[in-house]
Parts: C-alpha cells; structure tokens; sequence
C-alpha cells in the first residue's frame, strides 16, 4: 500500500527524534532529462520526503520563483502523464522514499479523478496536494484517491481556526502541511516562533504529523521549523537555484543538490542535544 | 464533462444552491488561505442582502450618482435597416463611467464598507471595471489597487490614465499571457496575501462564489428596469434579449430577470476573434470544454492537458479563456443560446451602429450588435429585441482606427 511510505518514513524519522527535511521540485524544470537526475539524486542528497510539482498554466497561489518555474516545464512540453513517468523511473532505484504530488485541479479534471488517482498509485505516487480544491470541493476527488489509496493532503493556514481546522482534517492522511504564511509561495519569510503555537492546534486537530512550509529559504530557517514541526519543505528557494543554474550555464543538478545537502543537514541537526517535541 | 443535470430546474433562479453550484458549474475552488474570507463574505453578502437599509442605500447611489435607470431607446434606424424585429437598446453605456461595470462596483463597495474592509483590489481587461472600481473607491475614500496585464495597460492607455486621475494604483502584470486571466491571477495573489484588510472586487459574474450569484444580483437591475420600460412602452416582455459574453455580467445582469419567461429567448455572443477555425479567440463555450479556473468550474479555452489557452479578441474586455459559471449552465440546460462574432463582425457593427443611431459602442457590445441582425431577422417583423448597449466605445476610437488602417 503506498500510503504507507509517508507513515513508515514519519515513524522512522520520531524513532530517530529529528524532523524531516522535504524537497519540492518541479517536475520538467528545466527540461525533463535534468528534471529526472534530480530527482534521482534528492534522496541522497538528504530529502526525506519529496514534493513534486505538477505545473499549470495559471497557479495563483505561487509566488513568481515557482510560476517561472511551471512556465519552463510548460515550454520544454511537460505533461501530466510525464510527471507519473518520471516518479516510475524514480521507483526503479527507491522504493522507501514517500512523493507527494503537488499542483491545481484543471490537469486532473482533465485525466479524470478516478483514472488519475489509479495511474498515479500505480506508479508509486503516495500524496497529492491539490492547492485549489478545498474540503468543499474535493468529496469526488477524496474517493477516487482513497480507492486508489494515495493520500490526500491538506494545507492548514493562518486563517484556519479550530473551526476550519476540523474541517480540513476530515479524509486527510499522511501528514498535513502547514502554510506558515498568509500569502504565495517564496515571498513572505516564515518565523518559527509565531509558527509553532499553530503547529501544535494542528497536530491536536488531525492526529498527524505536521510539515510545515511557503517562505523558508535558509538553512538556518529550515532547522528553526524543524525544532518546532514535524518537517520543514522548501521550494522557492530550490527553483530558484535551478533558474541561476540555467542562467549562469552551471551543473544544475550539482548546483539544486547541493542546496539541499546544506538544507538537510541543517534540518538533521536542528534537535541535537533538544528532547524529541513529538 | 458532461452535465448531469439532465431535467430542468423548475426556478431557475433558485440557483445556484448553498455550495455556489448552478448544476455541475460554479463551486469554491480556491486555495485554503482564502476559504474563511470566502465563507465570511457569503454570510456578509446574505445579510446584506436581506438588510432593507442596505437596498435603500445602494438604491439611492443608482440613482443618483449612477444616473439610473438607464434609458430603453427604439432604434428606429437599425431597425429598418435589418428589416426585422422592432430594435431597443438598453443604454448601459450612458451610466456614470461608460458603462454597466459600475451597478456592481457600487453594490460591492457597500459591501467591503460594511464588512469593514479598508483596501479595494480589482483586475480589469479592457479598464472598464477598473475605472468603475477607481471611481467607487475615490467616492468613499478607500484605497485602490488594480490589477491589469501589461499587454492591456499598453491597448487601453486613456483608461489606464483615467485610473491615476482617480488616485488609484493600476499594476501591470507581466506574469503568463500579460491579459486578463493573468490579472486575475495577480489579484488573487494580492488577496491571499493581504487577508485582513482587503476586499477583492472582482468585475464579471465568474470567480469562486459568491461572486458569480453576488455579481448577477447587482447587474440585474439592467434586466429589471428592461421589464418595466418595455413593459410601459410595448404593452408586453420582448422575443429575444442580445447581450455579449466576456465573464458575462452585463449578460446575467439583462437575462436574469427573463430565466422564468419561456418565451422570452436569451442570446449570448462571444467573440470568435479571428475566427473559431482559426483557434484565435475568446469563446469559451463555443470552442472551449468545463474545467476549473480562478475559483469555479465552467467553460474554458484549454488545450488538451487542461492547461489553459490565450484568448484572442480585439475586444480587452471579452479577452478571456473562461466565462461566468451560470452561463455554462444555462447553455447545458438550453435555456440560453450562445453565438459568436468575430473581430472583424464587431468592427463593422460598431460603425454601422455609429452611422445610423450616433451611438459609438464599446468594441465589446459591438460584438452583440454584429449578431443582432440574425436576431431581428429571425424574430420577424411582429416581434420585439433589445440589446444590451453595454458600454460606451469613446476608448476603443484608436483600436478602430488602427484597423481600419488610420492614424489619429
């Protein structure tokens, strides 16, 4: 069972009382071939976790970083049924490490949520976060993903109170992710201090795990989030290495990797000589 | 997608129901962040919406800084020329700011006002709803920033400078296509972003909802006033009532009031830019298929991932890839039906309506015009049209010119 993945890594990573370090990509940026040694190489590199971006024409909860970023997967011709490609190459050489899918609802209205979420189990995908389809409108997509028994993950956020916090957990599972600001992705910056009190209503509320994200860019905030949540994700600040990396004409995979070696050590780092928060 | 609707509705204006759904279209697709704002501004508009003070008030601002209502006009010229149905115009476009963009603008800034809000974004394709918003927010007194593709900003300067005159921000988006979605898009950004003290005055009746239910509800004055004037003029409803569709609102706004009366046939156009053939234009449910965009399932222009596709128009303001939730319905459930006119159509309409009736149209409600002597023709010499005259085309005077291939 896929889910499973997300749950196993989790437990393994309480077992070892540090937080996770979750990488988002997109995938197709810059090019499918770079996209896909990337990929390959995240585990390694210290990611825990992945999150990979499904792009879409018009993603209006995304600061400019990842726009550009969709926009470069788009024009190299980046296809939904390429990103489930790439995460079956990936499964070839790792089978432990949970992917997350993350992108807007048109692309999968267009497959069909009972096809997608089949094809997307099959090829080894654990979650989806589908940023524009709230509780409210995600009963057909919820059931198509519990048949298929990938996860459906959800964003809490600083409007959501204890309310709008029960709502939200219904049907959820693997973990929920927490949106530390109110605003796009890769603009505002997250402090750790005003996330935690929220980190905490949230894993009250869903009985999950707790990942938090949007506006962490620094190896210093990472481990700051990692202190007080279950995981920390960064992605902005990934994508824009690979944006510098295409401009400068550098190894883009050696370049995006070696941002996320610096982020996950100072993740694993983040607890030692702090008793396990969870 | 196909609907599943399947029977009609016996109300059709009991949609849409509590979920914002008008059958499968419509709906909240939006991201968590703005979920408590989007349920907060339901129950605001609900009871706004019952609170008598609140009509009367909105009322007073129509008339009497509006200029409402708008004058229903017998085009007695067009009508002779087409040779078919009697011809009236419902003349949106002598409202304060040129257009019918403001009977929203001003029962939507009530609203923020009410909800305590104290900052007003907008997008605008064409800046007509930005200049309709520019100039509600100047009347209270409320900051304003709007949202408009840099690709518009550079074909509707003179609105663009009207908006400044009204001491309102216009920022140019440059992200995607530089149009009207992008704008959205860009607003959207703004509201999730700045949670607590803004309202986002979206300008046409599409969006996550409230808006589209909210939007028409604002916009149907045009289609309730039609009943009285033709009422006192004709003695009876029209045969048909002609409208152009961008996001739909001037079109809502004058059908809606019609939904119950059968007999009565609402004609929607969309702009067919260079051609349908051509894959160059902005009919969404002509050359489109349902899918979700900007908070609501409708028709849209996208290619066959689901990705969404430029529209072409030389209209700014019917220059979308979507269009309003409760037209998508009232196409599947056939109680409206939706033509289209291309560019070229539209221009020759906006002379013909200048020559014989000293009206210069809005490029958008031109694309109306081009339909309407089908419309006429069709009904018959007995019967009766009007046509919403939504907008004033004193902006579009150099997008015409260039066509023609002048310089002004």
């Amino acid at each position: 069972m896929t889910t499973a993945r997300i749950d196993k890594r989790f437990a393994d990573l309480k077992a070892e009382g540090r937080g996770a370090f979750v990488a988002y990509v997109m995938a197709g940026d810059p090019d499918l071939a770079t996209a896909t040694k990337i990929l390959a190489g995240l585990p390694a590199a210290g990611a825990d976790l992945i999150e990979l971006g499904f792009p879409f024409s018009d993603p209006m909860a995304e600061g400019p970083p990842i726009q550009r970023a969709a926009q470069r997967a788009l024009a190299k011709g980046m296809t939904l049924k390429g990103v489930l490609d790439m995460v079956r190459v990936f499964r070839k050489t790792d089978q432990t490490t949970p992917i997350i899918l993350m992108g807007y609802t048109n692309p999968l209205v267009t497959w069909g949520y009972e096809a997608f979420a089949r094809d997307a189990g099959e090829a080894g995908v654990d979650g989806i976060i589908v940023v524009d389809t709230p509780p409210e409108e995600a009963e057909g997509l919820a059931d198509a993903l519990d048949a298929a028994q990938v996860s459906l993950i959800r964003l809490a956020t600083p409007t959501s109170d204890d309310a709008r916090l029960a709502t939200i957990v219904r049907r959820t599972s693997g973990f929920v992710y927490y949106v530390s600001v109110a605003g796009v992705t890769g603009v505002k910056a997250a402090n750790a201090e005003q996330v935690a009190p929220h980190v905490e209503r949230v894993r009250k509320a869903s009985g999950l795990p707790v990942a938090v994200g949007f506006g962490i860019r620094t190896p210093e905030m990472a481990a700051a989030i990692a202190r007080v949540a279950d995981a920390a994700v960064v992605g902005s600040a990934l994508v824009d290495e690979i944006a510098e990396a295409v401009e400068m004409n550098e190894d883009v995979t050696e370049r995006v990797l070696l941002k996320v070696s610096s982020l996950a050590k100072a993740v694993r780092g983040a607890r030692v000589g702090q008793k396990a928060t969870v | 997608m196909s609907s599943k609707t399947g029977a009609l509705p016996n109300d059709y204006a009991a949609f849409p129901d509590a979920n914002g759904r008008f059958g499968d279209f419509g709906g909240r697709y939006v991201p968590e962040t703005l979920m408590p704002l989007v349920h907060e501004l339901d129950a605001a508009y609900r009871a706004a919406k019952a609170d008598p003070a609140f009509k009367t008030e909105l009322d007073s601002f129509l008339t009497h800084y509006v200029g409402r209502p708008s004058p229903l006009y017998f085009a007695e010229r067009l009508t002779a020329h087409f040779g078919g149905a009697k011809i009236y115009l419902k003349r949106e476009e002598l409202n304060h700011t040129g257009s019918h963009k403001i009977n929203n603008c001003m029962g939507q800034i009530l609203l923020a006002m009410r909800m305590g809000k104290t900052r007003i974004i907008a997008e605008t394709g064409a800046g007509q709803h930005g200049v309709a918003t520019a100039t509600v927010c100047a009347r209270f007194g409320l900051p304003c920033v709007v949202y408009m593709g840099a690709v518009d900003v550079e074909r509707q300067k003179p609105n663009v400078f009207r908006m400044n005159l009204l001491g309102a921000e216009v920022r140019a988006v440059t992200s995607g296509s530089a149009t009207l979605k992008d704008a959205m898009n860009e607003a959207l950004r703004d509201w999730v972003t700045n949670v607590e003290d803004t309202y986002y005055l979206i300008g046409t009746a599409a969006g996550m909802h409230p808006y589209p239910e909210m939007v028409r509800d604002f916009q149907s004055v045009i289609g309730r006033e039609v009943r009285e004037q033709i009422m006192a003029m004709e003695g009876r409803l029209p045969d048909a009532v002609v409208a152009c569709i961008g996001g739909g609102s001037n079109a809502i706004g004058i059908f809606h009031p019609f939904l119950a009366d059968e007999g009565v046939k609402l004609i929607g156009v969309e702009a067919a830019g260079q051609g349908m053939e051509t894959g160059r234009h902005a009919a969404a449910i002509n050359g489109g298929r349902p899918g979700v965009l900007h908070g609501n399932m409708t028709y849209l222009i996208q290619d066959r991932e689901g990705q969404i596709e430029e529209a072409h128009s030389i209209s700014a303001g019917l220059d979308y890839p979507g269009v309003g939730p409760e037209h998508s319905w009232l196409h599947d459930v056939g109680r409206a039906t939706y033509l289209t006119a291309t560019d070229l159509e539209s221009l020759d309409a906006f002379k013909l309506c200048a020559e014989l009736e000293g009206i210069l149209p809005a490029i958008e409600s031109a694309h109306a015009l081009a339909r309407l002597g089908d419309v006429a023709r069709d009904i018959g010499k007995d019967g009766i049209v009007v046509l919403n005259l939504s907008g004033r085309g004193d902006k579009d005077v150099a997008t015409v010119a260039a066509h023609l291939g002048m310089e002004i």
